[in-house]
C-alpha cells in the first residue's frame, strides 16, 4: 500500500535527520571541543585549566550520556507517531 | 585478620556469589544459551553491558595511562564511551530488531553470502581471541598480587570460576553474573576514588575534586599538578597535543572499535524489544561512565600522591620548586607499600648516583645541576589503581575490595568474549555451514563444547602470553573497526551495498589495517621482522599504527560502496530485509508490497 510505505519512508527520513543531528553534537563535543577547538576555547578558565581539558576528560562523557537518552526519548516518540512501535 | 585473610574473604566470597548465580541461572535452550531467553531488563542490561565492557584494561590500566599521559590520553576516556553513541544510534536498534543470535548471522543474511559470514567469523574470532587472553593475563597478575598464588594457578582458579558459570549459564548465567560484577567493580573502584578526593581537596565527589583545589596548597589541584611534574622535567599534566590528526584518529578508531566489537552488540539481542535497545545503551553508558568519570579524578590524584610522597616538600604551598626537589625521601625510608610493589618487580629502584635518595623525574631531562644522574625509581602504569588504596593509607579490607573488583573486571569481560567465540562456531560455523540439520539439544551441546575449548585455549595463551600481549587491545579495536562495523552500518543504512561490496569492503579494510600495524609492530607480531621502527618520525602522515583502525574503517566504506555500485542490485528479498530491520513494528511485518 502507498500510503503506508510512504509512512515508513517519512518515518525512515526524520530518523536519519535526528541521527544526524546526533552525530553532529557528538563530533563537536569530543574531536570538537575537546581536540581541535581546544586552542579556541583555552582562554575560558575551568578549575585550574580550561575548557577544552573539561570536555576532553569530562564533558565529552556527559554529553554522550544525554545524547544516548535524548535519541532513545525522541525515537520512541517517533515510532509512536508513526504507529511504527512494536 | 592479615591483609592476606582479608582478600581471599572479599575474593572468595564475590567467586560463591558469582557460581551461586551460575546454578541459579542454568541455561535450558539455545535461546537461553545465546540471548538469555530474550527477556532481559533494559536497566539490567546496561549494567551487564557495563562489565562486559568495562575489562581489566578500563579498572587496572586506563587510570595509570592517563596519569601518565595526562590530557594526551584523554582519548581512551572519550573513545571507549563515545562508541556507545554510535551504537545505540548506528546499530543496536536494529540488529535488536533482525532477531537473530549472532553478529555474523546479520552479516550472512542481509549480504546472502555464506563467505561473508565466514570472514565475519574469522574476525570477530581473531579480535575476541586477542582481546581475551589480555583479561586472562590481568586476572593472572591480580592473583598473584592479592592472593599471594602465581600467575598460572590464579589463572587456572579464574578459568575453573568461568567455565563454571558460562558454560553451565550461557548467555543467561553470563548477564546476572556480570550484574553483580558491576556492583563489586564499581564499589571497589570508586571508593577509594572518594577517600583520596576527600583527603587531597576535601571533595567527596571524584569528578568534581578533579577541578577543585588542592587543599595542602590553595591552588586548584590541576594547576599544582602542572607545577609538581613541570618541575621535574615531565610535559604538563594539560599540555595541548600537536598531533592533532593521530589524536582525532586514533579516538575514532576506539570508538567505531567499540560499536563494532560483537560480545557488546550480542548484548542488545537479549532485551525484549528495539525501545529497550535503545534504552539499555543509555542505561549502559550511564554506569559506564560512573568509572570514565572517576578515572581521570583518580589518575591526577595518584600521580600527585606518588609525587609528594617522592618529595614530601613539594606537598603544601612551595616557594621554590628546585629546593623542593632537592629533598627526596631517602631510600631507606620508603614507605611499605613501594615495598610490596617491588616484590612483583611493578616498581623497581636503582640509585644511580649513590646518594640513597630516590630521585624521580623524566630521564630525558637534564638535572645535572641537581646532582642527578638518571631517573632511579620506575612505576609500572597499571599498579597505580592497585596500590591506591595503599598510597591512600586507607583500611586493609578497601583492598580486599580492590583485589575483588579487579577480577570481577577481568573475568566479566573474558566470559562475554568467550561467548561471542563460542556461539560464532556453534551457531555459525557448526549450524550455519558444517551440520545445518543439527538438532537443538545438538547445538546447545555443542556450544557448551566449543565454550570449553575456548576458555582453555585463552587459559594456555594468557599463561603463555605469544609476546604481543601490549599490542592486542590494538588488534581487536583495530579488526573491529576496519572490518565488521562498517559492513554492519552499510547492512542497515544502504539497500545498495550487495554481497560483493561487503566481502570486498571487509577484506580491504582488515588487509589494510594489518598491513600498517605489522610494517611497525612486527609481521603476526614476530619481534625484529617489522620494517619500519615504531617511532612517529616514521609514520605516514603521522598517524600511529594504533590509530589506523579508522582509516581502514574509511577503506572498507568507499570500496564497498564503489564495488555495490558497478554490479549488480541486492535482490528484492534483501532490500525488504533491509527495510524490515529499519522498523520496529512486527517480524518483518512493517514493509507492505
Amino acid at each position: 500500500m502507498a500510503d503506508e510505505k510512504s509512512n515508513a519512508e517519512a518515518y525512515w527520513k526524520a530518523n536519519v535527520r535526528l541521527i544526524t543531528g546526533c552525530l553532529i553534537v557528538w563530533a563537536l563535543v569530543s574531536y570538537g571541543c575537546a581536540i581541535l577547538l581546544r586552542p579556541l576555547l583555552s582562554s575560558i578558565p575551568v578549575g585550574g585549566t580550561d575548557l577544552g581539558f573539561w570536555f576532553a576528560q569530562q564533558g565529552s562523557i556527559l554529553a554522550f550520556i544525554g545524547l544516548i537518552f535524548f535519541y532513545a526519548w525522541k525515537m520512541n516518540r517517533l515510532d509512536k507517531q508513526y504507529g511504527l512501535e512494536e | 585478620m592479615s591483609q592476606f585473610a582479608i582478600n581471599i574473604l572479599f575474593v572468595g566470597a564475590s567467586f560463591a556469589l558469582y557460581i551461586g548465580i551460575a546454578i541459579w541461572a542454568k541455561a535450558g535452550s539455545t535461546k537461553d544459551f545465546y540471548v538469555a531467553g530474550g527477556g532481559v531488563h533494559p536497566i539490567t542490561n546496561g549494567m551487564a553491558i557495563g562489565a562486559d565492557w568495562m575489562s581489566a584494561a578500563s579498572f587496572i590500566s586506563m587510570a595509570g595511562l592517563i596519569a601518565a599521559g595526562g590530557y594526551a590520553n584523554s582519548t581512551f576516556l572519550m573513545g571507549w564511551t563515545g562508541g556507545y553513541v554510535l551504537l545505540a544510534l548506528l546499530l543496536a536498534p536494529y540488529l535488536r530488531k533482525f532477531g537473530k543470535f549472532t553478529v555474523p548471522e546479520f552479516i550472512g543474511d542481509r549480504f546472502y553470502s555464506r563467505t561473508a559470514r565466514m570472514v565475519a567469523v574469522v574476525c570477530l574470532i581473531v579480535a575476541s581471541l586477542t582481546y581475551v587472553i589480555g583479561q586472562m593475563a590481568g586476572a593472572g597478575v591480580a592473583f598473584s598480587r592479592f592472593l599471594e598464588v602465581d600467575a598460572t594457578t590464579g589463572l587456572i582458579i579464574a578459568a575453573v570460576v568461568v567455565f563454571f558459570y558460562s558454560v553451565l549459564g550461557g548467555m543467561k548465567g553470563i548477564t546476572y553474573t556480570q550484574v553483580a560484577q558491576y556492583i563489586v567493580l564499581i564499589v571497589a573502584y570508586t571508593i577509594p576514588a572518594v577517600f583520596i578526593s576527600l583527603e587531597l581537596t576535601g571533595n567527596p565527589l571524584p569528578p568534581l575534586g578533579l577541578f577543585s583545589d588542592h587543599s595542602a596548597s590553595g591552588e586548584p589541584l590541576l594547576s599544582k599538578l602542572n607545577e609538581v611534574v613541570t618541575a621535574l622535567g615531565f610535559d604538563a599534566y594539560t599540555a595541548m597535543v600537536d598531533n592533532k590528526l593521530n589524536m582525532v584518529l586514533f579516538t575514532l578508531s576506539l570508538m567505531i572499535g567499540t560499536a563494532g566489537l560483537p560480545h557488546v552488540i550480542m548484548r542488545f539481542f537479549t532485551v525484549p524489544k528495539v525501545a529497550d535497545a535503545r534504552w539499555s545503551a543509555g542505561w549502559a553508558l550511564v554506569f559506564i561512565g560512573l568509572l570514565y568519570l572517576t578515572a581521570p579524578a583518580v589518575a591526577s590524584m595518584a600521580r600527585l600522591n606518588l609525587m609528594t610522597t617522592i618529595y614530601p616538600d613539594m606537598a603544601g604551598q612551595v616557594e621554590n620548586y628546585d629546593a623542593a626537589a632537592s629533598n627526596a625521601i631517602a631510600y631507606g625510608d620508603r614507605p611499605d607499600w613501594i615495598r610490596t610493589w617491588e616484590e612483583t618487580g611493578l616498581i623497581t629502584f636503582e640509585d644511580k648516583n649513590n646518594d640513597g635518595n630516590i630521585q624521580f623525574y623524566n630521564d630525558g631531562a637534564d638535572f645535572e645541576d641537581r646532582g642527578w644522574e638518571g631517573n632511579e625509581l620506575t612505576v609500572n602504569n597499571d599498579i597505580l589503581v592497585l596500590a591506591n588504596p595503599e598510597i591512600a593509607n586507607l583500611p586493609s579490607w578497601v583492598i580486599g575490595l580492590i583485589a575483588a573488583g579487579g577480577l570481577a573486571a577481568a573475568l566479566s569481560t573474558a566470559a562475554g568474549l568467550l561467548l561471542a567465540i563460542s556461539s560464532a562456531i556453534s551457531h555459525d560455523l557448526i549450524k550455519g555451514a558444517i551440520n545445518p540439520g543439527i538438532t537443538e539439544r545438538g547445538e546447545l551441546k555443542a556450544a557448551r563444547i566449543s565454550m570449553s575449548i575456548a576458555i582453555v585455549v585463552a587459559t594456555y595463551l594468557g599463561a603463555n602470553p605469544p609476546g604481543f600481549a601490549a599490542q592486542v587491545v590494538a588488534l581487536a579495536f583495530g579488526i573491529a573497526a576496519a572490518s565488521l562495523f562498517p559492513v554492519l552500518m552499510m547492512g542497515i543504512f544502504s539497500k545498495r551495498v550487495n554481497n560483493k561490496g561487503a566481502i570486498a569492503g571487509m577484506l580491504s579494510g582488515l588487509t589494510f589495517t594489518l598491513v600498517y600495524i605489522f610494517i611497525y609492530k612486527g609481521w603476526f607480531f614476530i619481534p625484529g621482522t617489522n620494517n619500519l621502527a615504531d617511532t612517529p618520525e616514521n609514520w605516514v602522515l603521522g598517524i600511529s599504527p594504533l590509530s589506523i583502525g579508522a582509516v581502514g574503517a574509511i577503506i572498507n566504506f568507499a570500496v564497498a560502496y564503489l564495488v555495490s555500485k558497478s554490479s549488480e542490485e541486492p535482490p528484492r528479498e534483501i532490500q525488504e530485509l533491509v527495510e524490515s530491520v529499519r522498523y520496529p513494528k512486527g517480524a518483518g511485518g512493517a514493509v507492505n508490497h
